[in-house]
């Protein structure tokens, strides 16, 4: 069957005064229908910039320089502007990290999901997308919708503001949500409620997702696969349970070593030794080799960058010594 | 925001006294006698001393300055703003025929100011480093450091003077004065006041502009499916044009010193002329009526920059 959302070898560079970033370096992902993906991987991997790609947000000077993003079938990195903008807001919506600066702080919250509403159902009366707005307000848990209609976003709390995007991100009953590390600048307290929240709204519209997150807890709990972003690319995905029982690469090994069970002390955290490449001048060969405790130096792993290869039920894994035992 | 607002009122009032002592000291400081300058010299050769003594007694320019500063408090406080020695016709009166035709000068001025700079600075941000927006650059540079009364000389020799598109001087044609000539007329002066204040104007709104369609709330818009053009007007320019509210309000005062300048190059009758004309009679009672007028003017709109400022973005609330 036809994924929802393929994306195939996607490269962004962002040319700066000291040289070209490449921020995404062939990046291939699949989405089907109603599936969330969990997208992890330290901050600067690339995360973020894949999912601009997708609804072509990326900021100039940044651009995609090769590769597919195929939705439906539709190939949207071509999409004349138009069209992509039917897109944007209707069957794909995103929802972002930081709710107190994605809202514009000089329009009230209601009148910012109106717009939503109103941009993708024009045809709807004025009372007609009030009404739906309050409708989509009472469903995240906003108490009071009509009074808060008009309230602006510094009247709200922030778990309320991340309600209040998610309200608009499902507003036209999209298809795709990317969510971009929606609970990060929230509250710890109310990330889990939030969490939640964006799932009940998912599995009511019946939208597939793309989490991403640099929390593998909340990927263990709301996904069904994942992907392991390091250095600009892909380095494993699949199947979450997979992933998580059975790494096949040593980043994710190193991701999973480095989480806090309940049990751990403070100080008994295992973490990766040293820092992600500079993307301005990557490693000739594996971008992890330089911190690779299993790759140890190999020549193979200093020289040629490891494929992306399948192993069984679609686990995928870029790194030579796949086969070696840990 | 009712104890605000009364709070800054007092103190303006406070303000506006010391101003009114500060503006009574320089104008009575200024060299020359008013008294003289007024007198029939065959009147004053005729009467000598007495006749000028006489004269002075009935200008209070006998009395000491504390006396007559407290008397003209008192009338101020009042509305009376005294007499002109040179038209013998209140000061109110004067000046109020005058007012007219410089709120007429300057609020075309200011449209003129405000539309070139929202045009060109919205034009200069959004093509960012190309041909236009240096082009925007070098102009709003170019009308900040040319002299506005020397611009409005060189606009009435081009269009008045060559081009004969335009009347060079006045308000209106005698025997005319419908709005059509009047528009003739001011169209000029409010041009040349206007370029002068849309340089800067247009530098703050491209410096906004650009910091705004940076912002992530531009990208949501982005991403819900607005176009360009909306994303640009409902979202970016509305935050970018908050500020300007302010700049716009603290500009007002600097738009009657231009005023004043043109209304000599153009022969406009408004305040600014008959202020010069003033000083140099020493017309103290205008003058000071003048001055105050100014002072007025300067609180006023710092007042309303702050209260503009509070009700265009609804993150500030006054207290």
């Amino acid at each position: 069957m036809r994924p929802l959302l393929a994306v195939d070898d996607l490269a962004v560079e962002f040319p700066t005064d000291d040289g070209v970033v490449r921020a995404v370096d062939g990046v291939s992902l699949r989405v089907g229908r109603g599936e969330i993906l969990g997208v992890v991987g330290e901050s600067g991997s690339g995360k973020s910039v894949t999912a601009m790609s997708v609804l072509g947000l990326v900021r100039p000077p940044g651009r995609v320089t090769r590769g597919s993003v195929r939705f439906d079938g539709e190939e949207l990195l071509t999409l004349p502007a138009r069209r992509l903008r039917r897109i944007r807001g209707g069957r794909i919506a995103m929802i972002f990290q930081d709710p107190m600066t994605a809202l514009n702080p000089v329009v009230p919250v209601g009148v910012q999901i109106a717009e939503a509403v109103r941009l993708h159902q024009p045809r709807l009366g004025r009372a007609a997308v009030r009404a739906r707005v309050l409708e989509l307000l009472a469903s995240v848990g906003v108490a009071d919708p009509a009074r808060r209609y008009g309230r602006h976003p510094h009247e709200y709390s922030g778990g309320m503001l991340q309600r209040a995007m998610i309200a608009m991100a499902v507003a036209n009953r999209p298809d795709l949500l990317i969510a971009d590390e929606p609970t990060t600048a929230l509250d710890v307290t109310v990330q889990a409620q939030v969490l939640g929240l964006l799932d009940t709204a998912r599995r009511e519209t019946g939208a597939a997702a793309v989490l991403i997150t640099h929390d593998l807890g909340v990927v263990a709990e709301l996904a069904d696969r994942v992907a392991v972003m390091y250095a600009g690319r892909v380095v494993e995905h699949g199947d979450v349970h997979q992933v998580f029982t059975t790494p096949r690469h040593p980043y994710t090994r190193g991701l999973l070593a480095g989480r806090p069970a309940p049990a751990t002390a403070p100080g008994d955290l295992t973490p990766i030794q040293g820092s992600p490449p500079d993307l301005l001048a990557p490693p000739p060969g594996c971008a992890f080799e330089p911190r690779c405790a299993l790759g140890a130096g190999r020549t193979v792993c200093r020289t040629s960058r490891p494929e992306r290869v399948a192993a069984a039920g679609g686990h995928v894994s870029a790194c030579h010594l796949r086969e070696e035992p840990v | 925001m009712l104890s605000y607002l009364l709070r800054r009122l007092l103190t303006g009032a406070a303000v506006f006294l010391l101003i009114s002592v500060g503006v009574f000291l320089l104008v009575r400081a200024a060299p020359g006698d008013p008294v003289l300058m007024m007198v029939d010299p065959e009147q004053l050769a005729a009467g000598g001393p007495a006749f000028l003594a006489a004269k002075r007694a009935e200008l209070g320019l006998d009395q000491p300055l504390p006396v007559t500063y407290g008397i003209w408090l008192r009338d101020a406080l009042g509305g009376d703003l005294g007499y002109s020695f040179v038209s013998r016709r209140p000061v109110a009166e004067v000046l109020g025929e005058r007012m007219g035709p410089t709120v007429l000068l300057m609020g075309t001025a200011l449209a003129i100011g405000l539309v070139l700079a929202v045009a060109a600075g919205t034009v200069a941000a959004t093509r960012r480093n190309t041909a236009i927006d240096y082009a925007t650059t070098v102009a709003s540079l170019g009308t900040v450091s040319v002299p506005s009364f020397f611009l409005g000389i060189a606009t009435i020799y081009l269009f008045s003077l060559k081009l004969g598109w335009t009347p060079s001087s006045g308000m209106s044609t005698p025997g005319g004065g419908g709005a059509a000539d009047v528009s003739a007329h001011l169209v000029l002066p409010a041009a040349v006041l206007g370029l002068s204040i849309a340089g800067p104007f247009t530098r703050y709104v491209r410096a906004g502009l650009l910091a705004e369609l940076g912002a992530d709330y531009v990208r949501t818009a982005e991403a819900k499916g607005a176009g360009p053009a909306r994303v640009l007007v409902r979202h970016a320019l509305r935050n970018a044009l908050v500020p300007l509210v302010t700049v716009v309000m603290i500009s007002v005062p600097q738009l009657l010193a231009g005023a004043v300048a043109l209304e000599q190059v153009f022969s406009w009758p408004g305040m600014g002329q008959l202020a010069v004309s003033s000083v140099g009679m020493l017309d103290y009672p205008v003058v000071i009526g003048f001055a105050m007028f100014v002072a007025l003017l300067v609180l006023v709109c710092n007042l309303a920059a702050d209260l503009l400022y509070a009700a265009a973005d609804p993150r500030i609330s006054l207290s």
